[in-house]
Formats: structure tokens, sequence, C-alpha cells
């Protein structure tokens, strides 16, 4: 069981200034992220997209953003615990046990949830009877690509992935590329790769196709897909990858007895706590009147849950409010000299 | 002001006044239409506002924006007349407009 002051689920932009935030003011805490890299949707939906609203920067990337954020919790040697959901959240007199996919727990008296629009999960396929096959011989991650030695392998998706995967699993297996279109949004060069491998025979590339059925009964036998003109083929396989990108879910966090307001968390304005107390909900997840979806906003709630959980972490302290500019305490805290 | 008609999944239609200028997505989220999540806001960086052109539109509309076609991949069950709501902006010339909603977004 680890114990900190305070936890933040999601390491997006308002995660890690919030974690700063409690830094500054003599908190510790720890972030958990289901991702397997920091910076939430600034890293995985546009990090090269440029933005032009964080005051004083003109202008920057979401990745360079999430730098410059991880950049400023350097001092503070925060510990992050990516690819791990937090599945359960429960009380436990006045502090919160909390539970991840990992089996990872905290004891805390506050959870700050800053998690965008929800975790992000792999797109699956739409069709029921996939499930029943779902990581046995239908996978949307590999974690061990030597299962697939030797046997036939389906790829659907037009993306990074499935064309990388392709490239990778066509030496040892035998592969059928699936994409709905005849166009690809891989890079260039793993385009022209899949071109290659499909002329000379080593993938059988199949556009404008998509799913529509599958066989088998213990094991997974056969695929069914079907063109955009009808026409049907079917063939055997052993495996089925998905790589149809990520989508966000709220997941778990509609389970944890929170106000909700269609997928976000309703807070109040002072503290950004919920209808829980010790829960406390920043960024683009809460709403209350007036909320914007912007990141400046996500900072400013990150900053004011921060000092709300200094009640809760001291109890028996009383908060003082001191600027960066002139406090000691805080310039220690960052490990800058003070004159 | 333009008439959008929307078709949900079940069947229900909502036909309502969008104005100008503003998106088929936005005309459905200020309407709470069910259906239409558009999770990351209209910046064409998810597929949570998928919807189905019926046919005799789909050729009308102005041409899918340069990276569309790669979300709706990524999208819930994508057809050939799929776009993304936030990438169709209402003007007179989309007056009478009728889009179908997927079974689900996410």
């Amino acid at each position: 069981m680890i114990k900190t002051d305070a936890l933040i689920i999601g390491a997006g932009p308002t995660g890690l200034f919030t974690a700063h935030q409690l830094k500054i003011i003599g908190l510790d805490c720890q972030i958990v992220d289901n991702l397997d890299k920091i910076g939430g949707q600034c890293i995985e939906l546009y990090p090269d997209k440029p933005i032009y609203d964080i005051p004083a920067i003109p202008e920057c990337t979401g990745e360079e953003l999430t730098q410059n954020l991880i950049k400023q919790l350097e001092p503070f040697k925060i510990k992050f615990h990516l690819n791990e959901r937090v599945d359960e959240v429960k009380k436990d007199n006045n502090t919160w046990e909390v539970k991840t996919s990992n089996g990872t727990k905290f004891s805390t008296p506050n959870v700050i949830i800053a998690g965008g629009v929800g975790s992000f999960e792999p797109r699956k396929f739409s069709l029921k009877e996939c499930e029943q096959f779902e990581n046995k011989s239908i996978f949307y991650s590999i974690k061990n690509k030597k299962i697939f030695e030797g046997k036939t392998v389906t790829i659907f998706g037009g993306g990074d992935s499935a064309l990388d995967w392709a490239v990778e699993l066509s030496k040892t297996s035998k592969v059928n590329l699936i994409h709905r279109r005849d166009e690809f949004r891989g890079a260039n060069a793993t385009v022209d790769k899949v071109h290659e491998l499909a002329k000379s025979g080593k993938i059988n590339l199949f556009t404008k196709y998509q799913l529509s059925g599958i066989g088998g009964s213990r094991n997974l036998e056969s695929v069914e897909i079907t063109h955009e003109n009808k026409e049907v083929k079917t063939f055997k396989t052993d495996y089925m990858l998905g790589f149809f990108g990520l989508i966000m879910q709220l997941g778990p966090i509609a389970n944890w007895g929170l106000n909700l307001d269609k997928k976000t968390i309703e807070v109040d304005t002072e503290k950004f706590e919920t209808n829980q107390k010790g829960i406390y909900a920043v960024g683009d997840i809460c709403t209350y009147p007036g909320k914007l979806k912007l990141i400046l906003s996500g900072f400013h709630e990150g900053a004011l849950a921060a000092r709300a959980c200094f009640k809760l972490a001291r109890p028996n302290e009383k908060y003082r409010f001191e600027f960066t500019t002139s406090s000691k305490t805080i310039k220690n805290r960052l490990g800058v000299k003070s004159d | 002001m333009t008439k959008i008609t929307y078709i949900e999944h079940n069947g229900k239609e909502h036909t309502i006044d969008v104005q100008n200028g503003l998106t088929v997505m936005e005309g459905a989220v200020q309407n709470d239409i069910p259906g239409i999540d558009a999770d990351c806001g209209g910046s064409m960086a998810c597929a949570t506002c998928h919807v189905y052109v019926k046919d005799d539109w789909y050729d009308k509309l102005d041409e899918k924006s340069e990276g569309e076609d790669d979300m709706i991949d990524q999208a819930y069950e994508p057809k050939k007349n799929s776009r993304l709501s936030c990438q169709i902006t209402v003007s007179d010339k989309t007056d009478g407009l009728v889009v179908h909603l997927p079974e689900k977004q996410v």
C-alpha cells in the first residue's frame, strides 16, 4: 500500500501542473495514467499541432507543452505509474483506497481526477462474436510476437501500427492486411514497403474491404470480409489483429458515486471538489457553470484543488499562501538558491 | 437558419434549425441530440461525431477535409458515406441535409 498526500489520475497537462502546485505547497503526490507515456491528449491526439492559447507562450505544439511541463516538475522527482488504469476508489474512514488495473494500491486523503475525456482504450471490432476470442486469437496490441510464427495472421487497419506489424510479421507468418480504403495513413516509407511486400506476395493486401464475419468454435478459424461493392471473401486465419486507434472512455470513473453530467464530473468552483469529500476533478473532465475546456482553465483548477488537498493532508497545520518569487521554503522545495 | 435532419440509429428523427456558420456537430450538441459525442470538441482529433450522410447529399457537400478520412478510419463502423460532422459547415447550400447517426460512437 503506497501512502501519499494526493493521488492524481491522468498525466495530461492539467495533471502535471496540479502535481507542481501540490509539491510547491509541500504535499507529496503520485500520478497514474493508462497510457504508456506522459502528456495525455496533447501527446496522443495532437503532438504536432500548434497551440496558440497558453498564456505567455505564443505558440507551442502538444509535445513541446508536455516537455516543458515535465521540465517544470523535474525538481520534485514525481513517481508516475504509467500503463495503469485506476479501477477502484473506495472510502476507508478518512482516506481513499485506490486500486489500479495492475494491482497497485494507494491510500490517500485526496484523489484528483485529471482524466480528460476518460482513459484511452483501443477501439475494438464492432462484431459481437469477436469478444469470445479476445486475448486468445484476437488482439488489439501485441505483447509476444512469437506466438504468430508460422501462423496466418489477419491484420485490420491503415495506420502505422497496422502497417508496421504487417511488415514485421510477414517475415515469419502468412499475413493478410485489410483496410477500408485504398489510402493508408502510415508513414510513407512504411506504406511503400507494404506495397512492395504485397507485390512480391509476402502480404495479401485487401483494400476497400471490412470485417463482416468470423468462424470457429473453440479457436478462431476463419474470417469473412466484404468489399464496398458487397463482394464477400472468406479465408482461414489463426489470428486477427485490430489497429483502429484509441478511443476515450470514462470507464470505471462512472462507478465511483460521483455526480456526473454526460461524461463530465460536477464540481464546485472553490475547491473543484466533487460530491465526495476528498475527490476533486480538474481539467476537461470537470464541469461547472461557465466551464471552458481550455488547458489554461485546467491549470487554474489544479492550483485551487491542490490548496484544498492541504487541509485534508495536514489537518493540524494552517496553509500559508506564499509567492515563488519570495518564499525561502518554496525555493528550497524547488532546489534553487534564495538571495 | 438552415434545416438539418438528424436520424438516430433507432430511427428517431430530429429536424432542427441550425445557424449558418456552425457545424453539423455543433447543431447536434447545442440541441442535445443524442448520438454525437464530439469528445475532442471539433478539432478533428477523434472520431466521435461520426455520421452517415444520406446518399443523395454526400456528393453535394464540400470535399472532406485533409486528414478527415484518417480519423474516419478510427470511427465505429465507417462506411462509404461516412463523414465527421464537425467538418460539415452549415450554410444555405446544406438546407435540408439529412444525416444518419451510427449505433454508437465509442
